[in-house]
């Protein structure tokens, strides 16, 4: 008896998902089929994710195959390499190929992976534009990469494109990434990561450029030599390489008319809408889904095995990690890394090590991941937020890791704490052990929190393990143990007070709000809306013009230069230094108040007008108008210096000892566009009865005959109070220089909203004195005041008028017509 | 992406997600008020009526943080996924959701 004629199996498609599918078919039934391998590459199959390494370096191709010659051969598979399939015949069931070939099948599977997107740039066709999907480009960025001194820049800040840069720097080449987003790998990390990442990567060589909109690929002699932002800034480079996405190969079977809609569509066995064609890997959607990633490709390949063997088969669609191949740079992101209703984010950073972890739970369990530094737990968490495992029981030790947290399941928390061996680590900063701590509270007789911080500095640096600290005390001391706490700290996001947040800023040289969060150690992802206002403006005021200013973090009246009203409108404050108007001045306002149809106008308590009830969208119009007649940002809506009251002073009136008007005037154009930390107010009377009121403002000057009596610390808000007398000076330049220092000292010492009448209490009038008595201090502070002032004195007003952020004075879109739902 | 009651029929292309800061918001008028669209800082979106439960308050003027609005006015939290004050003030009323997808990186409103 002759044996059964073999099906023809005809794979088109050489690649990770074509091999493996029939790999899987070989493992259920190795005589099914005569399989005949289509590949447009002319080499036998090799793994794709690991041409990163081979651009590196660090792997030679030989390494990365999968199958070799010998493999097709042992299983009798007729392959036909550098032979692009170009049509299918449904109707006889024959593929035709290059070179005029054609091959009969009963079952066909399509494994034709997707194209990299060619971004339609002005000079995209140069010489020396690639992408990076085979190794064909592989050799072609090593080649580019041989010429000494060469420059690359890689479009596009995901996985790809950073595998990219990494790999053609450790090639000798300088490479630039250039990101359209803010974040790196936006779809698999959140800001926090991508802060550490972008740094990480500088560390390696590798710069990002973030937020960067590729307008034009520059050329020279047909050949790439750099690339122009939208912003203007040229990139110069020799190779440029565009990693900005992929889309599925599918013109085949749209040709030969299958479903396609982003990709080749298939059913959960992976059939297509013709029931002997398959298709498995990046081609396909199923579920309305395409990916991008091997892992679901894997499951895929075992659906296709199942259906073409006749054995019961169903792809489910997948959930997906991703690490990053860059060695030393740990990363690994899983699941959503947002938190939401019902949803808790954990958070840990540990600074000494780089860590940054980031585990969301939603209804108790793990929906999320985001490691940075530490990726070891990857795989751990992951196989949590596949099974949907409850882990309400390890909640407190979940984000130490498997190794803390196994053996402690089903115990309830406090039984699992005490459950935890002696040798196991509680604080990750400072490698203290559990028996350590215990050890100590009873040996040393420790009653609190700061006790154990202080003897075996557990808790002592991040404040993650805190929690698991007060339980050990809870449990080691029972009834007599009371939680503690120690200085206030910033907001909840943080254990971390104020004052060590500004010390340390500057001590190490923080200077974005992602570096303090992850050296301070920040509990959450991105903050909350009470420490980020407080880290931009404590950031701002530490690097004068270094510092780029975070709008996002701050409040509305800030972000539109203009206070919000409670219908939504806006009002605008124009300054009138030192209260001094003009005819002109008043005009401009009358003309403004007009031409706008501002409902109301007001003379302030701060010797100025007020516009009130402005549109939003006619802000700038407005600001226009009044920047004409020369007037600026009255600064009403700032923590900042406000107005700067006088009274008319020696130039009139009958009692005036100097020229309080002059000297406020002066005073207000030296200090105007400041930041503080909550509003200064300053008042500047001309002689001891004090029509400026000058004894209830933050900074009052009081002119006498012989000089000026300085006071500060006044009120007369929600607190009255009067100033006490900080010193006297005899000349107007001194009495500047101390206004000045005594404002610099505050700004650098008070925690955010703290108003002086609450920070002179707090640190004592007589430190101040110190600071503003010695001429040599009194000098410095007045000299990093004037500093800082070079880059603050700017109109905000005038700014805005010239296009900076409109879009927040633009609504999104025209209005609609209809009304959304 | 939000949950709606509500299936529409029509979306209206309002804009690319990247026209709204990463932590920021933007308006949308309509013959009935005005939409907020958020953006957070892991770069999802959510719509709003642009009205706070509490006064009324104009909550795409507020500061995003994680995924919630700090109202600009009283500076209730406002949760972006249903509209709902978070913390003390759970409870009291909530801003509605409005319609919202992405399609490859523009914002459309649904029309029912
Ligand atoms: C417009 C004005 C009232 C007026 O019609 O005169 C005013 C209006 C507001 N004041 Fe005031 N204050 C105004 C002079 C004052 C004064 C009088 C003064 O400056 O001589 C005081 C008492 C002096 C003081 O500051 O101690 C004053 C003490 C306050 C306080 C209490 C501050 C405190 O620490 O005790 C607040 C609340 C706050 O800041 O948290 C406040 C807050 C406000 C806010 C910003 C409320 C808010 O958050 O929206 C109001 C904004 C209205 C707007 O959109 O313009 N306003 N406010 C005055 C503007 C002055 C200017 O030209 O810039
Ligand atoms: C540099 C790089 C790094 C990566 N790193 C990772 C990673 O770390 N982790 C991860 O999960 N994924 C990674 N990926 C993605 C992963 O490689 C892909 O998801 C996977 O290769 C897709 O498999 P596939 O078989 O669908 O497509 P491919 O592997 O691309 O195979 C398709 C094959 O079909 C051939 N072909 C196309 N059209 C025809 C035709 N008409 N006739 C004949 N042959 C044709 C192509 O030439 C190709 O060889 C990486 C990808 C790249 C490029
Ligand atoms: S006193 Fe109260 S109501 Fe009047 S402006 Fe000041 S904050 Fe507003
Ligand atoms: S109106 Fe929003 S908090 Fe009051």
């Amino acid at each position: 008896m002759s044996a059964p004629a073999k099906q023809r199996l005809v794979v088109i498609g050489n690649g990770m998902a074509g091999c493996r599918a029939v790999q899987e078919v070989l493992k259920r039934d190795p005589d099914r089929y005569e399989i005949a391998i289509f590949g447009a590459e002319p080499r036998v199959n090799y793994d794709r994710i690991m041409l990163s390494p081979v651009l590196a370096g660090e792997k030679a191709f030989a390494d990365i195959v999968i199958n070799d010659e010998a493999w097709y051969r042992d299983n009798g598979i007729a392959l036909h390499t550098g032979r692009a399939a170009l049509a299918i015949d449904r109707q006889t069931r024959v593929v035709r190929a290059e070179g005029g070939l054609e091959v009969g099948y009963d079952r066909l599977l399509l494994a034709v992976g997707s194209d990299p997107i060619r971004l339609p740039l002005p000079g995209a066709d140069l010489a020396g534009v690639v992408t990076f999907r085979d190794l064909d480009d592989v050799e072609a960025m090593v080649a580019a990469a041989a010429r000494p001194g060469a420059r690359a820049v890689v479009i596009g800040g995901g996985l790809l494109g950073i595998e990219a840069a990494y790999g053609l720097v450790r090639r000798g080449m300088a490479a630039t990434v250039v990101h359209l987003m803010d974040v790196l790998m936006e779809r698999q990390l959140d800001a926090s990561a991508s802060f550490l990442l972008a740094d990480a990567l500088a560390a390696r060589g590798v710069e990002t450029v973030l937020d960067a909109q590729s307008e034009e690929i520059v050329g020279e002699d047909g050949r790439v030599a750099g690339l122009r932002l939208k912003d203007g800034r040229v990139l110069p480079c020799d190779l440029l390489v565009m990693a900005v996405g992929i889309r599925p190969n599918t013109a085949l079977a749209k040709a030969a008319g299958l479903d396609v809609a982003r990709g080749v569509v298939v059913d959960d066995g992976m059939v297509t809408s013709d029931p002997s064609i398959l298709a498995v890997g990046e081609c396909v959607e199923h579920r309305g889904q395409c990916y991008g990633l091997v892992a679901p490709i894997w499951e895929m390949c075992r659906a296709v095995g199942g259906t073409l063997t006749d054995q019961d088969a169903a792809y489910a669609g997948s959930v997906l990690s991703t690490r990053l191949k860059v060695s030393g740079v740990d990363v690994f992101s899983a699941g959503k890394f947002s938190g939401g209703e019902g949803c808790e984010d954990i958070v840990f950073r540990d600074a000494g090590r780089g860590v940054y972890k980031r585990v969301v739970l939603e209804a108790g369990r793990v929906a999320g991941a985001v490691l940075f530094g530490d990726a070891a737990d990857g795989a751990w968490y992951f196989d949590l937020m596949r099974s949907g495992a409850d882990v309400a029981d390890i909640r407190e030790t979940l984000i130490f890791g498997q190794s803390v947290t196994e053996g402690l399941r089903g115990l309830d928390p406090s039984a699992a704490v005490a459950a935890m061996a002696d040798q196991t680590e509680v604080c990750g900063c400072n490698g203290v052990c559990k028996g350590a701590i215990t050890g100590a509270i009873v040996s040393q007789g420790l009653m609190t929190l700061e006790d154990v911080r202080a003897v075996t500095k557990a808790s002592a640096s991040c404040g993650s393990c805190t929690p698991l600290v007060e339980k050990l005390l809870k449990l080691t001391l029972g009834e007599s143990f009371q939680a503690q706490t120690g200085p206030k700290p910033v907001c909840g996001c943080t254990h971390r007070g104020h004052d060590e947040t500004r010390q340390r800023i500057v001590a190490e040289g923080l200077k974005s709000i992602p570096a303090v969060m992850q050296a301070l150690e920040w509990t959450t992802a991105d903050g909350c809306a009470s420490c980020r206002p407080a880290l931009n403006y404590y950031l701002l005021c530490a690097w004068p013009g270094d510092y780029r200013d975070d709008r996002q973090s701050r409040f509305i009246n800030e972000r539109a230069h203009a206070n919000i009203q409670k219908d939504g409108t806006f009002s605008v404050v124009p300054r009138m230094w030192g209260g001094m108007t003009s005819a002109a001045e008043l005009r401009a306002i009358a003309d403004v108040v007009d031409k706008f149809e501002i409902p109301a106008v007001k003379v302030t308590g701060g010797q100025r007008i007020d516009l009130l009830g402005v549109q939003k969208d006619d802000l700038p119009a407005v600001w226009a108008d009044l920047n004409a007649a020369g007037m600026v940002s009255g600064h009403a809506y700032a923590k900042g210096l406000r107005t700067v009251k006088t009274c008319v002073g020696s130039d009139w009136c009958r009692f005036g000892t100097q020229d309080s008007t002059g000297l406020g005037i002066r005073l207000e154009k030296f200090m105007w566009g400041s930041w503080t930390p909550a509003k200064v107010k300053l008042g500047v009377s001309g002689c001891p009865r004090n029509c400026a009121e000058a004894t209830c403002k933050d900074i009052g000057v009081v002119c006498v005959d012989s000089g000026y009596e300085i006071h500060i610390g006044g009120a007369a808000g929600l607190h009255i109070q009067g100033t006490e007398l900080l010193t006297k000076v005899a000349t107007e330049e001194e009495a500047v220089w101390t206004v000045c220092a005594v404002t610099q000292f505050y700004r650098e010492n008070a925690w955010y909203l703290e108003r002086i009448y609450k920070w002179m209490p707090r640190i004592g009038l007589g430190a101040i004195r110190a600071e503003v008595e010695d001429p040599e201090r009194r000098r410095a502070l007045h000299d990093r005041f004037a500093y800082s002032q070079r880059f603050s004195r700017i109109d905000p007003w005038a700014e805005r008028v010239a296009g900076r952020d409109s879009h927040e004075f633009n609504p999104l879109s025209r209005r609609l017509e209809f009304a959304p739902v | 992406m939000n949950a709606h009651v509500l299936d529409p029929t029509t979306w209206t292309d309002v804009g690319a997600v990247t026209d709204i800061p990463l932590r920021g918001a933007r308006r949308v008028p309509s013959p009935r008020g005005a939409v907020a669209i958020f953006r957070t800082g892991d770069g999802e979106v959510f719509a709003l009526r642009d009205a706070c439960p509490h006064k009324g308050g104009p909550l795409s003027q507020g500061i995003v943080h994680g995924r919630a609005v700090a109202c600009p006015l009283h500076n209730w939290s406002i949760d972006l996924a249903t509209g709902e004050p978070m913390g003390a003030d759970r409870g009291k009323g909530c801003a509605p959701v409005i319609a919202l997808q992405v399609r490859e990186g523009r914002l459309l409103l649904g029309e029912a």
